[in-house]
């Protein structure tokens, strides 16, 4: 008897595979999805408190506290990126699906973003509040972190595929992927500033969507090659 | 027609010199058994085989077409079932194996049916599986090995963790996939109760 013929899955539909699970995942362990989140409330808040409680001076600060925050709070996520794929197996069985890595660590990498990028921008509008920031900014705010956190998940991706065979390679990880983080910042933390003194911040934000382009297409490579080398 | 061939295999594992021009050919639908001492290189073996460690040197011919073991086609049409079962604990044994098999190929509900039934997996595979003993584990993994419907089977000890009922069970699984014409590389020291010419022995350690 012959085996039947099989009915391969595309790149595409493995991907989605891959997405659909990290997503389902991620729903089963709220808790881990809330950290980042958490953390991201906690530190902003902390500045009211520890800086000072006049508006005036914190909507000067708030650009930098809420990129900042919301960039440490990504990184928070990060670790667990393959890491845990790669203690049961899972990555394994992705290098030998016979389907290219670099879409299913793509589909990885999306998925970190609408678990922890997404909330963290949905959520930057409401803490501006507390920072003193007026509402007319926060359509800027929130389309300068929703450019800025996908090139953050994307550099993250890199990092956490190069440290995945160190262990307890957390402050590595910080360590590798800030410095590439910066001028995701500096845009960032400048497009939320115009958008706080009513400019226009079409400078900055076309500056993060190229910078997103640009991660988009060499990330998952580096991400995939990264992980083969992290495995070895 | 020989399925695979393996030729002057070269491996390193730190400063030992592990297989040294280790070679073997597997016809199709034979089991190739690979014994050895612990640290002969059995995983290792496998782990080189399916692509997943880089050899030193290695001369991997598959079904008459020489290739790098990192080849996606070839990947295409292998499975490797690890000491890791690559399962989720947070999902069911159905969601995992709908996960991997979903990787590689279309899969149809009634088979999945079946081959839930044929690993006796019915009572437990829609539970979560954290909530599985590590034997139930394996059961899953086998459920997923089947559906993908790979020709070459990488086995690392296949029968851990399982009772005797699963233990003669990958021997049926075995000489089911020799019968639809695929071939097996199993790393154990179970006796496997295939026919005698469905065979073939290597010991792993012995020459090197």
């Amino acid at each position: 008897m012959t085996p039947p013929r099989l009915v391969r899955t595309g790149v595409l539909a493995a991907a989605l595979k891959v997405l659909e699970r990290d997503l389902r995942l991620a729903i089963r362990r709220p808790g881990q999805l809330l950290q980042p989140l958490v953390f991201f409330a906690v530190v902003t808040l902390l500045f009211p408190l520890g800086y000072t409680p006049e508006l005036d001076k914190l909507r000067a600060i708030a650009p930098g506290v809420l990129w900042v925050g919301a960039l440490l709070a990504s990184m928070l996520a990060l670790e667990s990126l393959f890491r845990e794929d790669a203690a049961d197996g899972s990555l394994e069985q992705f290098l030998i699906c016979g389907q290219p890595l670099v879409g299913l660590v793509a589909a990885k990498t999306l998925a970190h973003w609408l678990l922890t990028g997404l909330p963290l921008t949905l959520m930057a509008p409401l803490l501006g509040i507390a920072l003193g920031v007026p509402v007319g900014a926060m359509p800027g705010i929130l389309s300068s972190l929703a450019l800025g956190s996908v090139t953050l998940s994307l550099i993250g991706a890199v990092g956490a595929g190069l440290t995945l065979g160190v262990r307890r390679g957390g402050v590595l990880l910080s360590l590798l992927t800030l410095p590439l983080a910066v001028p995701v910042l500096i845009f960032g933390a400048r497009a939320t500033e115009l958008a706080i003194a009513g400019e226009s911040l079409t400078g900055p934000l076309y500056l993060l969507a190229s910078l997103g382009v640009l991660g988009a297409t060499l990330a998952p490579l580096a991400a995939a090659a990264a992980v083969r080398i992290g495995l070895e | 027609m020989l399925d695979l061939s393996v030729k002057n295999l070269h491996v390193f594992r730190g400063e030992r010199h592990l297989f040294r021009g280790l070679a073997f050919a597997v016809p199709a639908q034979r089991c190739l058994q690979v014994t050895g001492a612990n640290g002969a290189g059995k995983t290792t073996l496998l782990r080189v085989l399916a692509g997943l460690l880089e050899p030193e040197s290695l001369e991997l011919r598959w079904r008459d077409r020489e290739l790098s073991p990192r080849d996606a086609e070839y990947h295409g049409e292998l499975s490797y079932l690890g000491h890791d079962a690559a399962l989720k604990a947070d999902l069911t044994g159905i969601e995992n194996i709908r996960f991997s098999v979903g990787l590689r190929r279309a899969l149809e509900p009634e088979a999945l049916r079946v081959a839930i039934a044929r690993v006796a997996a019915q009572k437990f595979a829609d539970r979560l599986v954290r909530t599985l003993s590590a034997g139930q584990r394996r059961r899953i993994a086998l459920a997923s090995l089947l559906l993908s419907d790979t020709r070459l089977w990488l086995l690392d000890e296949p029968s851990t963790n399982l009772d005797t009922a699963g233990q003669a069970l990958i021997g049926e699984l075995i000489a089911a996939q020799l019968a639809r014409g695929g071939t097996v590389i199993a790393a154990t020291h179970q006796d496997l109760g295939l026919a005698a010419g469905a065979r073939i022995a290597l010991e792993l350690g012995s020459s090197a």
